[in-house]
């Protein structure tokens, strides 16, 4: 069985500073808990800024609105990109590492004035690059910044700073470890949330690295100090740092889907080797990901291209299937230990739909596989990638994986994080309940919206698709499909904003006294540790309904699959 | 969220090794069907692909235009050489901020050697309503042999973000 908490051994001369935390019985360093709640603020303002660029983006792209003229559409394109993908991503994981390292593992933060440090150079670089894509009208590039078109040497910069201080901060979760190991704070293995979040730290480790590779040449390039630099030499290197970061996010949001498992329904994972295995299959294979925008590229050969973008033989999709069975696996015994063992699917009907943590959890891991992941797959098919590659299938796929998945997970955990962390009693209760389900239809309909018009040759980043003039009428229609959808997504990212700016800055700082939301006062992180192992392997609890639910989702995998070697296969020939 | 038992390297049960087999076998169709493709399709990524410079490539392509052309078109008020080459030869695009230049004229079913390179920066060809993509780099000479299998007139679209005109960079080829 699993220990909660384990004896306390400060070495001499440490200091306490820490609390305990009443309802999950951890320990809570002081020190960790400012930077979270620092870094979670950074990300949800950011998150704010980037929503403000999306509604209005949006509605420029919806061409019945066609809202902001070119240049603005172009500069508010970058900055949606660098506010949500990189800031609004990046503080959240670093808060979610800072938790890993010391709270889950019972230890201190060995090293705050470093994360601190990290901290202050990735809020400069930020800023600066908010700053830049708005106001310097030398500034020309998209948030991918390829060469040779060139950007004011601060946009670099801010770029470069921004990947230093969050380096900095990755370096301090490995610290942490190190440190809890040797002073014995956690016996044995790490937990499984945390080693997940380790995964996540080793890719952004090099991650960060290769972002190096591409932008510091840049930065030099601006400065006039090289005087060129191969624009396809650069494009590897960015997408060493632009597809793996989203890896990064991928593994940081599945420890996140363990997390949420387990304070909303009790899971206890069903095997942990199995769950672990499909971390370290990211860890191995993911990071050949970056051929995947490389597909259309010159001076690549076929062999190159098949391998990298498979992940050596779809070895990281492996993984993500193995998480896709063992987390609703997880949650279907869970609830069939609890009693709700009628049919294939009762466990599913009686589960607590109105916390706004299961439905966060459950919104984000049917919209990432069935559409992300599916997509993905389907995108990164070397041949295929010709009908996609730069079309607007693209943002469809991606903001299925990283909003509907990734974002709704993290806004999902904040809603625990503010009364265990920041201490405050969460407010507007109602408009949590009903956020998740706001922003997944919502972002829902606007991959799909995406997805139909890139299907019809949309291309993406592009201000005025009639200019092409090839635009079939249907265009109109799935384009009114993304906007709506974009709208709803908007509603739901202010409910989001709105729930957790009015519960943190009003009301006093009080202690949680119950861990569920909305939906009673049970503790399934405190049930799920009387989980026997003979509930465990009862036949009466075991998870015959997401079995099904597995296989029903590869038969769609393979629906859309082998539709689009259809749809390859109608087109000119080309070799 | 909470430390595993001691012991945590158990055997997977039947439900999980079942899913981790079929999972398996779906990740190795899926590696096997890219190269069952590249020898059967008839729809493959082109590779082939020459070192130029923009000075070199653009002599090239006037000297093609020169010799070819039969006539003229505007695109968004901007007249354009149209350019008719004879099948299966060596037949180029020129993409600039924001041309695809000269126009093509191409006949149905017969294959040709479709070079594209970049004068400046990042471009992406992407031909409609046919829907093939592909990115241009400068410095780069990517040859994609292609052979229309439709006929009409198709616009190629600039799909890589290449500076505020991106979007009205819009060339044509013509299939007779």
């Amino acid at each position: 069985m699993a220990t909660l908490a384990p004896t306390f051994p400060w070495v001499k001369g440490a200091k306490d500073d820490y609390r305990t935390c009443p309802v999950l019985t951890l320990k809570v360093d002081m020190h960790a808990e400012r930077l979270i709640i620092a870094n979670a603020v950074m990300a949800v303002l950011t998150l704010t800024i980037g929503g403000i660029a999306a509604l209005l983006i949006a509605l420029t792209r919806w061409q019945t609105f066609h809202l902001l003229d070119a240049t603005w559409f172009y500069r508010l394109l970058t900055l949606h990109g660098i506010d949500m993908l990189i800031a609004w991503m990046v503080f959240f994981e670093i808060a979610g590492l800072h938790f890993g390292s010391t709270v889950l593992l019972n230890a201190r933060h060995a090293a705050p004035k470093l994360a601190w440090l990290g901290f202050i150079l990735m809020t400069i670089g930020g800023l600066t690059a908010n700053v830049v894509v708005l106001f310097d009208p030398r500034n020309t590039v998209a948030y991918t910044a390829y060469m040779p078109l060139k950007a004011s040497p601060v946009f670099y910069l801010s770029y470069i700073l921004f990947a230093v201080g969050a380096l900095i901060a990755v370096a301090t979760f490995f610290i942490n470890i190190v440190v809890a190991k040797r002073e014995k704070r956690f016996e044995g293995s790490m937990p499984l949330v945390a080693f997940g979040f380790m995964t996540a730290a080793i890719l952004a480790t090099y991650t960060l690295l290769q972002g190096a590779a591409a932008i510091v040449p840049a930065f030099l390039w601006s400065m006039g100090v090289i005087s060129s630099f191969d624009p396809g030499i650069y494009r590897n290197f960015f997408w060493g740092f632009g597809h793996p970061a989203q890896q990064v996010n991928l593994a940081a949001m599945i420890s996140i889907w363990y997390s949420l498992a387990q304070i909303t329904v009790g899971i206890r994972p069903v095997n942990e080797k199995f769950s672990r295995l499909a971390f370290v299959l990211y860890l191995f294979f993911i990071n050949l990901g970056a051929a995947h925008h490389l597909l259309g590229d010159p001076g690549l050969s076929f062999a190159w291209k098949a391998v990298n973008t498979s992940y050596a033989m779809y070895l990281a999709v492996l993984g993500s299937m193995m998480h896709a069975f063992s987390i609703p696996a997880a949650m279907e015994v869970a609830l069939r230990a609890k009693g709700y063992r009628k049919g294939l699917f009762g466990w599913l009907r009686n589960a607590p739909w109105k916390e706004p943590g299961f439905s966060a959890l459950v919104i984000s891991i049917v919209i990432f596989g069935w559409v992300g992941g599916v997509t993905g797959v389907v995108i990164g098919t070397e041949q295929i990638n010709m009908l996609v590659h730069n079309t607007m299938r693209l943002p469809g796929h991606f903001h299925a994986t990283v909003v509907s998945g990734t974002t709704t997970a993290f806004m999902g955990l904040t809603y625990y994080l503010i009364p265990l962390i920041f201490r405050k009693e969460l407010k507007l209760k109602k408009w949590a309940v009903w956020q998740p389900y706001i922003f997944g239809g919502g972002m829902l309909l606007l991959s799909l919206g995406m997805i139909t018009s890139g299907l019809q040759g949309v291309s993406r980043r592009n201000w005025d698709i009639t200019f092409a003039g090839v635009v079939p009428g249907t265009v109109e229609l799935t384009l009114a499909i993304f906007g709506i959808g974009a709208i709803l997504a908007v509603i739901g990212g202010i409910m989001f904003v709105t729930v957790v700016f009015v519960s943190v800055l009003t009301g006093p700082r009080t202690e949680a006294n119950k861990l569920l939301l909305v939906s009673g006062d049970g503790n399934p992180v405190l049930e799920s540790t009387k989980l026997t192992d003979h509930m465990m392997e009862d036949k009466q609890n075991q998870p015959r309904g997401a079995f099904v639910l597995v296989f029903a989702f590869l038969v769609w995998f393979a629906v859309y699959y082998f539709t689009n070697w259809w749809l390859l296969g109608r087109t000119w020939f080309i070799r | 969220m909470l430390a595993p038992e001691q012991n945590w390297w158990k055997p997977m049960d039947r439900l999980e090794k079942t899913w981790l087999t079929v999972a398996l076998v779906w990740c190795i169709f899926l590696t096997i069907m890219m190269p069952l493709w590249y020898f059967q399709g008839k729809q493959n990524v082109p590779t082939e692909t020459y070192r130029t410079t923009p000075q070199q490539y653009a002599v090239t392509v006037n000297e093609f235009v020169a010799k070819y052309q039969i006539g003229e078109e505007s695109i968004n008020g901007i007249p354009f050489p149209v350019v008719a080459p004879p099948a299966g030869s060596d037949v180029y695009i020129r993409a600039s901020a924001w041309q695809w230049y000269p126009i093509l004229q191409l006949e149905k079913g017969k294959e040709y050697r479709l070079h594209l390179s970049s004068m400046d920066y990042n471009h992406g060809f992407s031909l409609q309503p046919v829907n093939i993509n592909l990115q241009v780099l400068p410095g780069y000479d990517y040859v994609a042999t292609i052979t229309p299998t439709s006929s009409g007139d198709f616009t190629i679209v600039c799909n890589e973000y290449c500076y505020l005109g991106h979007h009205t960079m819009v060339g044509k080829i013509i299939v007779k």
